[in-house]
């Protein structure tokens, strides 16, 4: 058997008296999209924190491991989790650097690439040919996720000017151009169309199947996450409630009572 | 057409009148003065009397100008104008407001005869004003070629010691708020303590000289090391800090590198500064003085020139010109580069810089040291040009100043950076014949532009990159 992409083994996240996340285990595989869905304050948000580095969990442990190595995410600084262990993540708030272009928005993303071809400062001050290549290079990797999000004849704009759904599609293409190895969405589908929503579906399968590139998303929208995820897992106050293929959670008491409340609840 | 103010416009002038009435009776009405018998005070109704009136009259043009009602708002303006000159005006104050309020006044009668009738709101104007700046920011290259062949052929046309002096004065602030722009503009952190690099350069260039005896062109890459260095220490600390806070500890260390030099006596010569420091060589071939100390020839003999002073200053202007250029060079390029276009990232968004894998602390530390650098060559070309430093020349009003010019050029626009240097250091030596109220004009300056121009003067981003050309589809959206 071999391991998987992503490992989370008793994740624990307390803030204060306040335990967001409660001892929550599972596991992601490289080629499968999976779902984290709860209701408001179900602790996914903070979950996705933890994996990425915003916050140190206060106990447990997140290992990923892909063809560039294995890493324990939580022993990590955000900044290496997304340069050396390779995830990526948008956020649920778009965050673009909305006075600068698109193009520029995906070089940004590149940067350490561009930084060593730069020699650090030297190469990118006389414009070594090192240089000018790997911007070349750079520019050409940005172009072609314009274009797998449909946006090629945008780069020039200004990326807090672009329509919203625009904004959420630039976002995931800037994670991409950091050459991630597991890609964490946070309600990618937040406010777009049912089109939009569609499109949006095809782009993250396309991600799973053609840049082996394992996808962990949080979603709302449950026609996105009944469609497209391989793998659900179901969080409810911080404590992990169920977790299977979209069916089995679909089925599930327990996910039911969490998102519609039983009786008890109600009156209380 | 009407002839009278509304009721509205009527009871606006009266409520301004009587506001100031209500102010300047105290502040100009009463004022204290020595008598044989103690401490008396004197009146001044008459000055109060001749305010408010000019306030009154100033206010009825701009209301009846909003109002379009032109044969009252030119009359008062052109009233408020001749009393500056006829009225039997008690200060020398009062006429210069007179004059200055007549004269804005009019201005504004004017634009709006001009404008048909319509009011000027501050929005058309201001949109007016953003025209024009983008105009000037479209046609940067052309405007800096002329500006280039401008300063490099000043010495020649004015061989003059008062210009080439305020020349020099003006490169070097330009060269400091180029400096300051990669902290400030790109990387988007508030320093109020830049000087602290250029009291650093300078007295590395000064200490240095005097005591090892190098030459200026070994200490000026010195002088840019230890600013580095200087940038160094100053960044460790504030990394964690963002905003209100990271200003206030800049702020600090200003002024901590100040009362380090006033206080190490042994070292930097305390309040007394360091005096003769030595005058740079022409690139060490030969000395400009007329008889020479040292083993270097002089200069006007190596040239077969008669003896003149102003080749120093000539030579000391090419020199702060070329330096200037130079950092130009580098932050143009370090712009374009990855590390630029991490630091506008950095200003944008510092958690999406994060989640990219962008290394915060090195990015804000690079930009310290560079800036720093900067501001040492600018502080080590301070020293050579003065013969004499001391801890006076680096208060905190020289911040200010910089960053003034930074924020009011426009953040991150080199050439913005220029114009407002012209406008900030340049209008005040203009205004010299005004004397007293040479500063007070200077402000008023200031804040018109800022009211004008709140992003600066010229505050349209230029992309770093673009992949559709410059006439792109959107790209000027």
């Amino acid at each position: 058997m071999t391991t998987p992409l992503l490992h989370v083994e008793q994740l624990t996240m307390k803030f204060g008296g306040l335990t967001a996340v409660d001892a929550v285990s599972f596991t992601a595989e490289r080629h499968d999209i999976t779902a984290i869905i709860g209701p408001n304050g179900a602790g996914k948000t903070t979950l996705f924190n933890c994996l990425t580095g915003f916050y140190r969990p206060t106990s447990g442990a997140l290992t990923l491991t892909h063809d560039l190595g294995e890493y324990l995410l939580e022993r990590m600084e955000g900044h290496q989790i997304a340069h050396q262990a390779r995830v990526a993540r948008t956020f649920q708030n778009i965050r673009l650097f909305e006075g600068m272009t698109v193009l520029e928005n995906l070089l940004v993303a590149q940067h350490h690439k561009l930084m060593r071809a730069s020699s650090f400062l030297i190469g990118g001050i006389f414009k070594l040919p090192s240089y000018r290549h790997a911007e070349e290079e750079a520019v050409m990797l940005a172009t072609k996720w314009l274009e797998e999000v449909g946006m090629a004849d945008k780069a020039d704009w200004l990326a807090g000017n672009l329509p919203y759904g625009d904004q959420r599609r630039l976002e995931i293409a800037r994670a991409m151009c950091t050459d991630p190895r597991m890609l964490c969405l946070d309600e990618p589908a937040a406010g777009l169309n049912p089109r939009e929503s569609a499109e949006l579906n095809q782009l993250i399968k396309n991600i799973r199947d053609q840049h082996g590139c394992g996808v962990l998303l949080i979603e709302h929208d449950m026609s996105v996450v009944m469609n497209i995820s391989d793998h659900v897992v179901v969080l409810d106050y911080g404590k992990k409630i169920a977790e299977g293929t979209a069916d089995e959670v679909r089925n599930n008491p327990d996910v039911i009572r969490a998102y519609l409340g039983d009786d008890e609840e109600e009156e209380a | 057409m009407s002839w009278r103010l509304s009721h509205d416009g009527l009871r606006e002038v009266l409520m301004v009148m009587m506001v100031a009435m209500l102010l300047l009776l105290p502040m100009v009405g009463l004022r204290t003065v020595d008598s044989s018998s103690g401490l008396g005070i004197d009146l001044h109704i008459a000055a109060v009397f001749w305010a408010v009136l000019l306030i009154g009259l100033g206010k009825k043009s701009l209301v009846a100008a909003r109002e379009n009602i032109p044969v009252i708002a030119y009359p008062a303006a052109c009233v408020m104008l001749l009393s500056g000159f006829l009225a039997p005006l008690p200060t020398g104050f009062l006429e210069f407001f007179a004059l200055a309020g007549g004269f804005i006044c009019l201005t504004n009668a004017i634009l709006m005869t001009l404008r048909g009738g319509r009011p000027i709101s501050k929005n058309s104007f201001g949109e007016g004003m953003d025209v024009v700046a983008t105009k000037i920011q479209a046609a940067t290259p052309q405007v800096a070629w002329v500006m280039f062949a401008i300063v490099v052929a000043l010495p020649f046309v004015f061989p003059d010691r008062y210009v080439l002096d305020v020349s020099i004065l003006i490169l070097t602030y330009i060269m400091l708020g180029w400096g300051l722009n990669i902290i400030v503009g790109l990387a988007g952190l508030l320093d109020l303590g830049y000087v602290a690099f250029y009291a650093v350069g300078a007295y590395s260039y000064a200490l240095l000289a005097i005591n090892f005896d190098l030459s200026f062109w070994v200490c000026l890459p010195l002088a840019g090391i230890l600013a580095a260095f200087g940038g160094l220490l100053l960044g460790f600390p504030v990394l964690r800090l963002r905003g209100d806070y990271f200003a206030i500890v800049t702020l600090g260390f200003g002024e901590i590198i100040r009362v380090v030099l006033i206080n190490w006596y042994q070292v930097t010569g305390g309040p007394d500064g360091i005096n003769s420091v030595p005058r740079p060589s022409f690139f060490g071939l030969a000395e400009f003085t007329r008889r020479p100390s040292g083993d270097l020839p002089a200069f006007h003999e190596m040239f077969g020139l008669d003896y003149s002073s102003i080749h120093r200053i000539i030579f000391l202007y090419y020199l702060i010109l070329v330096l200037a250029l130079v950092v130009n060079f580098l932050s143009v390029r370090l712009r374009k580069m990855p590390i630029g276009r991490a630091w506008e990232a950095m200003r944008e968004d510092e958690i999406a810089c994060k989640s990219l894998g962008l290394n915060r602390t090195n990015l804000k530390l690079m930009a310290f040291m560079i800036s720093a650098t900067f501001g040492g060559f600018a502080g080590a070309f301070f020293a050579t040009k003065q013969g004499f430093i001391s801890p006076e020349s680096f208060t905190f009003i020289e911040s200010a100043i910089i960053l003034a010019i930074v924020v009011l050029g426009g953040m991150g626009s080199q050439l913005g950076i220029v114009i407002a240097t012209l406008l900030v250091i340049g209008l005040p030596e203009i205004f010299r014949d005004l004397e007293l109220y040479r500063m007070l004009t200077f402000g008023i300056g200031m804040v018109l532009v800022m009211v004008w121009r709140p992003r600066g003067l010229l505050a349209v981003r230029e992309p770093s990159i673009r992949l559709h050309g410059l006439h792109g589809k959107g790209a000027k959206s």
